[in-house]
Formats: C-alpha cells, structure tokens, sequence
C-alpha cells in the first residue's frame, strides 16, 4: 500500500457513518429519520454512566464475563511453533459472542421506549441470543430465519421458541440469511414506531456497524488487560473468522493501534475460492451497496447479489461489516480464507488436542491460526478468538465425517 | 419543457403506472399501459433483493431474473419503448446497487440514451446521494426522490433539494403492495409537502382500485399503481395486456371523474 496510514485506525467511522468509502446510511427514506434517531440515542447512551453501568453489570453476572484468556498448551505442542492462546467467548451464556451485542442493542431499545423486538438469524446463534435478552427484559421478539435454515436448524429455532420468541420461516426471495434481513427490513419499515431491530453483526446502516463493534470491543479490551496482567505483553498475531465480522471486530478494535500486533481475518471459502461456492466477501467479492451500507459483497456484473456457500451456517453471508472492507483497503488487517475441509480438520484438532469443542466458524480460524503457527518461534504469540461452542454443529460434522447418529 | 413536466402539466392528474422490466412479455405490456391512458411509464429494474416491496413485486422480480433479465435487457426495453412512444416520459424505478454497479456515470450515460427521463433509487437517501444524483442531472436525467410519512419538516428539505421531476409520495409507512393510508392523513401530507415545494406530488403505494386512486387524484398531482398491474403481469402472463389496458382505463376515468 503506498498510502498514508492515519493516525489512528479507531477512529471510524466518520460523523456520517463512514468508513473510508465504505459503510453509510443507504437505506429507503421511511427509516432514515429512525436511523438518525437511533444514532442520536446511542451518541447519549455511550456518554452516559448509568448506560455503560448497566451494561457492564450485565455483562458480569448474566453473561459470565470477563472471558477467560487460555494458553492452549497441548495444541501449541501438537503444532511445534507460535504459542496459541485462546480468549473463551465461547464460555457465554448463550455460547458465543453474539450475546454482548444483543445485551447492548435490548439496553438501546428500552432507553429509546421500543416495545417490540426483531431480528435475523441465519443459523439460529443470534436469533437464540436476541431471544434471550428478549425474555429477560419482557420483551416480544420476532426472529426472521430462512425457510431452509429452519429446517437445517431445528435446535436452535426449539430453544428460540422455549425463550418465547416467534420465529417466522422466511421463503421470500431463495430463503436464507439475506432474505431473512430483507425481510427483517420489511417488517421494520412497517412498524417504525414500536419495534427496534437488533441487528447480529457489524453491518447494516450506520450507526449499526459502529454500535454493534463497540459492545463486542469488550471482548480485545479484556483480552488486552488480560496479555498485559498474564505475561506483561501483547501478542504477536490476532485471529478471528469472519462472516459479517462482529467477533473479529470485538477483538480486533482496542488493539488497531498496537502497531507491533498483526492481524488476521479468517474468511470462508467453502468448497474454495476458485469454485465460486464460498462466503468469502472481501477475497472473492467487490464493493457494492447491500442492506444499508457500502462494503464487499459477493455479485454478478449487473450488482445482482450472489448465494455465498459455507459448511458454516454463521458464516454465510454475501456480505461483511464495513469496517473490515476498510481495515483491508488500509491494510492494517490481512484477510485468508478457509474452506471447508480445512475448518473441519481444525475442529477435529481442538476437540482431541484441548478437550474443546468448538463452533465450525471458529474452526475456520483454527486452521489458519494452525498454519500460521508452524512459521513462528516458541516465545511469538497468537491469540484468537474462540467465539462460540460447538454444540450447534455436531450434526452437521457428523454428517461430513461419514457419522450415523 | 421536459416529457415530464408536460405530463404533469396536463388538465388531469398524472397516471403513473408501474410494472417490472423483464417480466413477461414487456414491451406489449407497457403499450397496453400507454393504450388505457397511463401519463408516465415506471419501470422497475430487477434486483435480487427488493427490501422496500412486498411480495408481488419481489416475485416479479424473481421471475424477470429468473427469465434472464440484465441491466442491457432493461436499457433495451426502455430504448425501444422510447422509439415507440416519443413522448410518454418513462422513468426507471431500482435500487442502488445495479445502478451504481459499473459506476454513477456509466449508468446515467446509459441510461441517457435510452431516452430515460427520471430514475427512482430506493435506497440511496440525499445524504448519500453524492453521485448518483449529480450523475443524472449531468445528463440531463431527473432524479426523483422520495418522501415518507416519517418524512418530518426537518428532513423534508433535504429530500426535496436536488429532486427533479416530481416527487413521489409514499402513503405507508411500508412495503409497496400493502395496507393504504387513509385519505386524510394522504392529503395532510400532500399539501404539507407542497408548501415546500413546486415539484408536482405523486402518491404512490397501497393503490389498488380505481377508487383509491380517484380519491387521491382530488389531493394529489398524480397517482402511481404498481402491484395491481405487476400481479396482472403474473397471473395472466401472455394474455395480460388486455388485462393491464382495461385496469388502465379504468383508473384513469375514475381520476378524471373524481376531478371534474
């Protein structure tokens, strides 16, 4: 990169929502005065004492944090080379990251007199999150979830159901994740007065991209502190996989400015890159204009949008956060992808090696931290983010792995 | 003057009629549109995902994509419309990403020549609009903007700042294709936007019957119908010009009746 880098790397996005060129508002006219409001709110939320307050006390007694930072030492045996660290967000209530963004979003929608919640969920992981915060609060919740993930998914739509939520099997459009947030925008476009819409991941119109990265910033601020109190210094290396990149964000922000921590994003590549069937936005997509924001989409040469593939359901989007569309153009943030039958060869080693069982998202950035560790000296550190368990997955490996259950 | 300013200009409330570009035999259908009476021909450009439309439109979306659709095939469609009929306006309703797709010049250049007069992008709002917009005043083209039920007095003249054309009021809060607002609240709003500005108004979603648009016709400068005519589309496939003519027809009388 022959450009300038600024002088800081946190401070996007702009006061309109940009990040570089990437991010913004564009969205139909009926929601803008919403997304100005909702902007505005958040602007008094984050100043306020009582909000961060209230936030953080749920975060430690519902939530279970802080996470806990772990050497993974039997892996960094298996491995021979960087040591391997792991921040546990995995160990949430809910098991994944997703749950720090809904505590944040449920706070917002209370603060602005919302009564009715909705959502979208691809595998079901934050549509179970939204659900839970939902019934903790007394709200009602409407999760949008695509036809066939419903069926794919039957656990999570179960426990989705047992928190009290409606899910709405979407069949609009082919019936996946992007559909689902169609029509989450639908219904939000319909009903502008009473109801917010938590968002899963670090995209849609600003200030989403900006909110939800700052109430998943809790996860590097901790692991920060963490390094810092444990061995008196940062890592090497962070890893995180990313679909919308809202885990890679939480982990990756408080440390931009750390000039000597490199980092990486862990993209799908699904049955591989050059197949065309992957969810990898930034490695096989361009910039374009989807749900609200600016940023790599996967599309055809008219802008239709493409069907992405991943064997990760969470993973499955043919977007990705604007923020990371700008970390890439910056360069302060390399990107890889991982296909398939890597993410499972990963799983397989973190189950055996540390007695973990991981999400397949993660599992893609396993591989990738896996790769990278054979190339680093015993005394170089990576740290990546476990962002969520496995338990949502075991049918689907099963079935990879030849497994009747 | 401008195709649309003279189709505004007239006696009567201007018919603005919609229907998605690709589906179905479309040429034929968008002369049957002309044949009953439609002033301002709104043809919509497919996209994969139509976040503002319900569910007939998101089908004929479906099925224009489905068949082949491209954005040449639109800009095809719209230059023989234009050889066809010289002087009915015809504006391209979308969304932004295949419209910016490769790049805001390339598309209003294009567009330009094949004789578009206005464009209606979904999701681009004024305060995102630093090159489409400029793009299509460069070529002479009217970008027509939207304005909401949310659309409040601090907003509105930013929406109406840069719009040509006329402005296209959305009645709901909603997807297009849905409940319609009531009347009054359709009128409050029409004559609320039209202190502000000289642009005619035209009130669009929720229009179904012919007696829905009559009663807006009494309040507004036109009256765009768009998921009656695209189910017609759907339901009736090579025979639903005869269908599209006679609704035509009928909305238009009823408008004139309800003026006169």
């Amino acid at each position: 990169m022959n450009k300038t880098p600024p002088n800081s790397f946190r401070t996007q996005p702009d006061e309109r929502g940009h990040f570089g060129e990437f991010g913004g508002r564009y969205v139909a006219e009926t929601l803008m005065p919403l997304i100005l409001d909702l902007e505005r709110e958040y602007r008094a939320a984050k100043a306020d004492p009582a909000f961060q307050a209230e936030f953080d006390d749920l975060l430690e007694h519902y939530v279970g944090r802080p996470s806990p930072l772990y050497f993974a030492e039997r892996l960094t045996e298996a491995l021979g080379g960087g040591q391997v660290w792991f921040k546990r967000d995995e160990l949430n209530h809910t098991g994944a990251h997703k749950i720090n963004n809904c505590i944040g979003q449920i706070l917002l929608a209370i603060r602005m007199g919302k009564t009715r919640i909705i959502a979208e969920t691809g595998a079901g992981q934050h549509g179970v999150a939204t659900a839970t915060v939902c019934a903790r609060f007394g709200l009602p919740c409407v999760v949008y979830m695509g036809a066939e993930d419903v069926e794919r998914q039957s656990p999570n739509v179960f426990r989705m159901k047992l928190l009290g939520a409606e899910v709405v099997p979407v069949t609009s459009g082919r019936g996946t994740l992007k559909d689902a947030m169609n029509d989450a925008l639908r219904d939000w476009v319909a009903n502008v007065h009473d109801t917010f819409y938590i968002i899963g991941t670090a995209a849609g119109p600003h200030p989403y991209p900006e909110l939800v990265r700052d109430f998943q910033s809790v996860i590097g601020t901790e692991a920060r502190a963490q390094m810092l109190d444990r061995i008196g210094r940062l890592p090497d290396l962070l890893v995180a996989c990313i679909g919308g990149g809202s885990n890679a964000l939480g982990l990756f922000h408080p440390f931009l400015d750390d000039t000597d921590v490199k980092m990486l994003g862990v993209e799908a590549a699904g049955h591989g890159l050059e197949t065309g069937a992957h969810n990898a936005s930034l490695l096989g997509g361009s910039p374009g204009i989807l749900h609200g924001n600016k940023t790599y989409l996967l599309q055809d040469e008219d802008g239709q949008i493409n069907e992405g593939y991943s064997i990760s359901a969470g993973l499955d989007y043919p977007g990705i956060g604007p923020e990371h569309a700008w970390l890439k153009e910056s360069g302060r943030v390399e990107y890889t992808a991982v296909t398939d039958k890597e993410a499972l060869e990963g799983f397989q080693l973190l189950c055996r090696t540390e007695g973990i069982i991981p999400a397949l998202e993660p599992s893609h950035a396993l591989h990738a931290v896996a790769e990278r560790a054979k190339q680093m000296t015993e005394d170089e550190i990576i740290l990546m983010n476990l962002c969520g368990r496995g338990d949502k997955d075991i049918f689907t490996v099963a079935e990879k792995l030849g497994v009747e259950m | 003057m401008t195709r649309l300013q003279t189709a505004f200009s007239k006696p009567h409330p201007a018919f603005v009629a919609f229907i998605t570009a690709g589906d179905g035999d479309t040429a034929a259908n968008l002369d049957a549109l002309v044949a009953g009476g439609a002033d301002v021909i709104e043809l919509g450009m497919p996209f994969t995902d139509p976040m503002a439309d319900g569910s007939a439109i998101q089908n004929a979306n479906l099925r224009s994509l489905a068949a082949g659709t491209t954005t040449q095939t639109v800009l095809m469609i719209a230059n023989e419309f234009r050889a066809r009929h010289p002087d009915i306006p015809l504006v391209l309703m979308g969304y932004a990403n295949p419209m910016i797709r490769r790049g805001a010049k390339w598309f209003a250049e294009h567009a330009r020549g094949a004789g578009v007069d206005g464009i209606i992008c979904v999701d681009i709002p004024p305060e995102e609009d630093g090159e489409l917009g400029p793009a299509l005043r460069a070529e002479g083209i009217a970008p027509i903007r939207l304005a909401t039920p949310t659309t409040d007095a601090a907003r509105l003249p930013a929406v109406i700042e840069g719009s040509e054309g006329f402005l296209y009021y959305v009645s709901v809060a909603g997807i297009t294709g849905k409940q319609q607002a009531a009347i009054e609240s359709i009128e409050a709003n029409v004559s609320r936007i039209k202190q502000s500005t000289d642009l005619p108004v035209a009130v669009g979603f929720g229009v179904r019957t012919p007696g829905q648009a009559a009663e807006i016709a009494k309040v507004a400068d036109g009256v765009v119908v768009g998921s009656a005519f695209v189910e017609l589309v759907g339901e009736f496939g090579k025979d639903a010009p005869t269908k599209l003519q006679e609704l035509t027809a009928s909305m238009v009388s009823a408008m004139a009746a309800a003026r006169s």
